[in-house]
C-alpha cells in the first residue's frame, strides 16, 4: 500500500499547473471532488486533503442548489408553502409534505379523519420504499455495479404510478393538504398496492441472493467507514445512518404521529455501524414498510378524507414542532406563529444535513473509494442539505 | 496463404487492424445490447436493424468532436498516449494462430512477444493519464502501474507453468499439440497438472484485471475518478482508447482460447478451424461482458491483496505442483 | 430520565435571577418574550401533542454552553440551532433543539440576544454537529458565535455579505 502512496506523491508533486506551489513542499494534495461528480449524485462539492489515495481531510462544501426554502416559507400562507415543502427531498416529498401540514394541524388544533391518516401512512410507507429503492440503485452505482439500479428502478416505477394515480405526481407529491389529504383513494389504487406488495417481497430475496450476498460487495461494506452511536448523537445524525449504529431511534417510534403507534411494525437496527450495517437496515426497513403497508390497508376505516379546515389557516401565536420519519431520518419543521396568516419564521430541519456533517470526522484516514462507499450509505439527497 | 511475402504482410496488416476496428466497434454494440438484456432493457434500437448501426454513428459522432488539448498539459505525450495504447494491441494479433493456415506471423517465440506487446499499453494509459495533469488521471495512472506490477506476476507464473506442459513457446505449434478431441486441450490436461480448471481461472482473473475490465476497472472507476485517464481526452482521443480496451480483451481471449481450450481445433471434428476459434473466442468474450454487468468493483487494495496474498502464492503452489508431477511421473 | 428531572436540574443549574435582562429594545420587553416562565424555573414542561417538545428553556445567552453541556451529560443529541429574528423587540433569539435517540424526549433551549450586536458563545466544542447549524445561522441571521472555528458562509455564497433570514433583509 506504500507503494502506490509514493507513486502518487511522486506523481502529485511533478511539474504541474493544477498542482500549487504550497502542495509542492507539503505532502498532501487538494481533489476537488464535485459540484459535478458521479459519486455526489447532485452538486455537492466535498474538499478533500488526500495523502495518495489516503484522505487525510475531507471537507464538505454544500449550498450549490440552496434556494432559501425558509426565506420563502415567510413571503407566503401556508397553503401556498405547502408544495415548497415536497421540493426539499425529492425522493421523499411525502414525509415532508406530512411534516407540515402536521405542523400547522397540531398548531390550528384541526381534526383528521382516521382514514386520511391511514392513507397518508400507505403512501408515505410506499414513498419510503421508493426512496430507499433510487438509494439502493445508486449505491450500487457507487461501488461499481451497474445492473441492480435498473432493477430497483423497475420496481420503483410500479410506485411511482400507484402515486401517480391518486396524486397527479410522479416526484413532487402534493397530496396532504391541512385536515386529510386531496384525493380518496381508489379500488385500483388498493388493488394495485395489494399487488405491489406481492411482487415487492420475492424481490426483496432477489435483491439479498444477487446484491447482499456478493462477496465483493460485502467485502467494500463491512467493517468500512463504522460510525459509532456516539459519532451519530454528537452530530445529530438519524434515521438509518444511527439505526446503522445499533440506536433504535424511529420517530414513528419515539415521537408517535399519525396512526403509527396503531400498526405493528420492527424498527431494524445493526450494531456494526459499518456501511454494511446502514445497508442491511435500509433493506430491512423496505420489507418492514410493505408490512405496515399491508396492515393499514387491512385496517382502512370508510369515512371522508379531508376534515374540516378554514380557507386561510392562521396559527394561533406561538412556536410549534412537527418532527416525522423521513427516509433520510428525522425531518422537523418548526413554525413561529404571529397569529397572521403568513408564519413569522419557518425552520426546516433537514437530516441529510446532519447526516453529512459527520462525513469529515467518519473518514478521517480512508482511502479515496472507502470514503465513497461511506459517503453513499449515508444516502445523501443534496437539495435537502441545502434547502 | 501462398502470397508473396510482401502481398502477405499487407494483406495481414489491413486484415488486422480491420479485424481490431470491427471488434471494437460491435463489441461496444454486444455490450450495449447485452447490459441492456442483463438490465431488462432492450439496449440500443433505434439506429439500424437492432441498432446494429449504432457503433458506425457513435464513430462518426466521436470523430465530429474537436480534440481538446487542456491548457497545461504535456502536449506530445496526451497526443501520443491513445497511439501507444493502439498499436501495441494490433502487434499482439501478429502471432496470435487464428486457424490452421491463418497466422500473420508465426514465430518461435509468439507468447513472448504477445507478452511484451501487452504491457505497453499499460505505460501508454499511465503516460496518457500523467501527460493529463488531471490529479484524478494522476490518481488513475498510479494506480493502473500498481495494479499492473501486481498481476503481470501470476499471470506469468501461470503462463510458466503452461509452458512447462507444452514446451514450446510457438503458439501454433501449442495449438497443434491440443489437436484431437477436447480432452487433449491444455484445460484438461490433469495428468501434467491436477490444477489445471484452477489456473485457468487465475488467467482469467489476471486477464481481467490486466485489461481494466469489471470488476478490477481502477483505472477508469468512474463514480470514483470520474473518467481516471482518460478525463481529459475528448472525442476521438476517448474513442481510441475504448477501442484498445476492446482490443485488448479480445487478445486475452484469444490467448485464453489458445492456451487452455485448443485455438481453433474442433471438439467434434466439423466445421472449419477458424469457426471454432471464434466462437471460442467470443463466448470468452461474451463472459468478460457478463462479469462486468454483474459484479460491483472491488477496492483499490482488495484487488491488490488478492494478488500479493492469493493468487502469487497460489501461482507457485501451481508452478511448483506442475515441475514436481512432470518430473515424476 | 423524565422531562420533570430535566426541569429540576434546569432549575438548579440556571437560577433565573442569574439571567439578566438583554434586552436592549426601547420599549424594554423582558428577555423571555415567547415563554413566561416563571422567575424560578427557566424550563418549562409543554405537551407534546400540542408543541412538539418536552420540555423548553429559557436561558441567558451566557448559560447555552452550560445547558449544552447539561443536555450531553443526559445522552441527548444535537437536533439542530436556529435563530429567529424579532426585530418589533430588536432582538435575535437563538434555539437550541435537542432530541434523545433512547428515550425521544425533546428539548428546546431558547436563548435572546440584542439585535444590535448578536454575540452567543458557540457550543460546537460539546456538539461538533452544532458546528454547521451554527454556520447556518450565521449565514442567514448574522449571529456571532463566538468560539466558533469557522464562521463563512455554509450554503450561501462565499462571499455573501448579507444575512436572509433578517427581517429586514430586503433581497436587493
Amino acid at each position: 500500500m506504500r507503494f502506490i502512496t509514493l507513486c502518487v506523491r511522486t506523481l502529485a508533486v511533478s511539474e504541474s499547473n493544477f498542482i500549487s506551489a504550497a502542495e509542492h513542499a507539503g505532502e498532501t494534495f487538494v481533489l476537488n471532488l464535485g459540484p459535478q461528480h458521479p459519486a455526489t449524485h447532485g452538486v455537492l462539492r466535498v474538499k478533500l486533503t488526500m495523502d495518495g489515495e489516503y484522505i487525510t481531510r475531507a471537507e464538505p462544501v454544500p449550498g450549490y442548489i440552496h434556494r432559501m426554502h425558509e426565506k420563502m416559507g415567510e413571503n407566503r400562507n401556508y397553503a401556498q408553502f405547502l408544495p415548497n415543502t415536497s421540493r426539499i427531498d425529492y425522493l421523499s416529498a411525502m414525509h415532508y409534505t406530512h411534516a407540515f401540514v402536521g405542523v400547522v394541524e397540531r398548531a390550528a388544533k384541526l381534526e383528521v379523519p382516521p382514514r386520511a391518516e391511514y392513507i397518508r401512512v400507505i403512501t408515505s410507507e410506499l414513498n419510503r420504499i421508493s426512496s430507499h429503492l433510487v438509494w439502493f440503485g445508486a449505491f450500487l452505482l457507487d461501488l461499481g455495479g451497474f445492473t441492480p439500479l435498473l432493477y430497483a428502478f423497475d420496481d420503483r416505477e410500479k410506485i411511482l404510478d400507484l402515486l401517480e394515480g391518486i396524486t397527479g405526481s410522479r416526484l413532487t407529491y402534493c397530496y396532504y393538504r391541512f385536515g386529510g389529504v386531496c384525493n380518496d383513494i381508489d379500488d385500483e389504487f388498493i388493488r394495485g398496492t395489494r399487488a405491489f406488495l406481492e411482487e415487492m417481497r420475492p424481490r426483496l430475496k432477489l435483491y439479498r441472493e444477487l446484491v447482499t450476498d456478493n462477496i465483493i460487495l460485502r467485502k467494500r461494506l463491512i467493517d468500512i467507514g463504522p460510525i459509532s452511536a456516539e459519532l451519530c448523537r454528537k452530530y445529530g445524525a438519524t434515521g438509518p445512518v444511527i439505526r446503522g449504529a445499533g440506536v433504535p431511534y424511529d420517530v414513528r417510534r419515539s415521537e408517535p404521529y399519525s396512526v403509527y403507534p396503531e400498526l405493528d411494525f420492527v424498527v431494524p437496527t445493526h450494531a456494526e455501524g459499518d456501511c454494511m450495517a446502514r445497508y442491511l437496515v435500509r433493506m430491512e426497513e423496505m420489507g418492514q414498510s410493505l408490512r405496515i403497508i399491508e396492515q393499514a390497508l387491512d385496517r382502512l376505516p370508510e369515512g371522508p378524507v379531508l376534515g374540516k379546515a378554514p380557507k386561510t389557516v392562521k396559527l394561533p401565536p406561538g412556536d410549534y414542532c412537527y418532527a416525522v420519519e423521513a427516509a433520510r431520518g428525522r425531518f422537523m419543521v418548526r413554525v413561529i406563529s404571529d397569529g397572521k396568516e403568513i408564519p413569522y419564521r419557518v425552520k426546516l430541519r433537514a437530516p441529510s444535513f446532519s447526516n453529512l456533517s459527520l462525513f469529515e470526522e467518519a473518514s478521517q484516514g480512508m482511502m479515496l473509494p472507502d470514503a465513497l462507499a461511506v459517503m453513499g450509505s449515508l444516502d445523501l439527497v443534496i437539495p435537502d442539505i441545502d434547502r | 496463404m501462398n502470397l508473396p511475402e510482401p502481398f502477405r504482410l499487407l494483406v495481414f496488416l489491413l486484415g488486422t487492424m480491420a479485424f481490431v476496428g470491427a471488434n471494437a466497434a460491435y463489441l461496444v454494440w454486444v455490450e450495449r445490447k447485452g447490459a441492456g438484456r442483463f438490465q431488462r432493457r432492450t439496449g440500443p434500437t433505434e439506429v439500424g436493424y437492432a441498432g446494429l448501426l449504432q457503433p458506425i454513428a457513435d464513430a462518426i459522432k466521436l470523430m465530429s468532436k474537436q480534440l481538446i488539448l487542456p491548457p497545461g498539459v504535456d502536449a506530445t505525450l496526451f497526443r501520443l498516449a491513445p497511439l501507444l495504447v493502439l498499436a501495441p494491441a494490433m502487434m499482439c494479433f501478429a502471432t496470435i494462430p487464428f486457424s490452421e493456415t491463418l497466422v500473420p506471423r508465426n514465430i518461435n517465440v509468439g507468447l513472448v512477444m504477445v507478452f511484451s506487446f501487452g504491457s505497453i499499453h499499460v505505460m501508454a494509459i499511465m503516460l496518457g493519464g500523467w501527460a493529463s495533469r488531471n490529479k484524478y488521471a494522476i490518481i488513475s495512472a498510479a494506480r493502473i502501474v500498481s495494479q499492473n506490477v501486481a498481476y503481470e506476476i501470476p499471470m506469468l507464473l501461470v503462463v510458466i507453468t503452461l509452458l512447462m506442459v507444452t514446451g514450446t513457446m510457438n503458439l501454433h505449434e501449442i495449438v497443434q499439440q491440443q489437436a484431437g478431441g477436447f480432452w487433449n486441450w491444455n484445460f484438461f490436461r490433469l495428468a501434467a497438472n491436477p490444477l489445471m480448471p484452477v489456473t485457468f481461472i487465475i488467467f482469467y482473473i489476471c486477464m481481467l484485471a490486466e485489461t481494466n475490465r469489471a470488476p478490477f476497472d481502477m483505472a477508469e472507476a468512474e463514480s470514483e475518478l470520474v473518467a481516471g485517464a482518460f478525463t481529459e481526452y475528448a472525442g476521438m482521443g476517448f474513442g481510441v482508447f475504448f477501442m484498445a480496451e476492446y482490443a485488448n480483451v479480445v487478445i486475452g481471449c484469444s490467448l485464453a482460447t489458445v492456451l487452455f481450450f485448443g485455438g481453433w481445433q474442433s471438439p467434434i471434428g466439423v466445421l472449419p478451424g477458424l469457426f471454432w476459434f471464434l466462437l471460442k473466442l467470443y463466448l470468452l468474450v461474451f463472459s468478460v461482458i457478463w462479469v462486468r454487468w454483474t459484479f460491483p468493483r472491488t477496492q483499490f487494495y482488495g484487488l491488490l491483496n488478492l494478488s500479493w496474498k492469493i493468487l502469487i502464492p497460489l501461482s507457485l503452489f501451481i508452478l511448483l505442483l506442475t515441475s514436481a508431477v512432470m518430473k515424476l511421473f | 430520565m423524565s422531562a420533570e428531572e430535566l426541569a429540576e436540574r434546569f432549575s438548579r443549574l440556571f437560577p433565573r435571577a442569574s439571567a439578566p435582562p438583554e434586552s436592549t429594545s426601547a420599549d424594554g420587553v423582558s428577555a423571555d418574550g415567547v415563554v413566561p416562565a416563571e422567575p424560578s424555573r427557566p424550563a418549562q414542561e409543554t405537551e407534546h401533542a400540542a408543541r412538539g417538545c418536552h420540555l423548553e428553556a429559557t436561558l441567558a445567552s451566557g448559560e447555552v454552553v452550560a445547558a449544552a453541556r447539561l443536555m450531553d451529560e443526559h445522552g441527548f443529541a444535537i437536533d439542530a440551532v436556529t435563530g429567529v429574528d424579532w426585530l418589533a423587540e430588536g432582538q435575535m433569539e437563538v434555539i437550541y433543539d435537542y432530541f434523545h435517540p433512547v428515550n425521544g424526549l425533546r428539548v428546546a433551549v431558547r436563548a435572546r440576544i440584542p439585535r444590535e450586536n448578536p454575540e452567543i458563545p458557540t457550543v460546537s466544542e460539546v456538539f461538533p454537529g452544532a458546528n454547521w447549524h451554527e454556520r447556518e445561522t450565521h449565514d442567514f441571521f448574522g449571529i456571532r458565535f463566538t468560539g466558533h472555528p469557522d464562521l463563512t458562509p455554509l450554503l450561501l455564497p462565499e462571499d455573501a455579505v448579507y444575512h436572509p433570514l433578517r427581517k429586514d433583509f430586503s433581497g436587493e
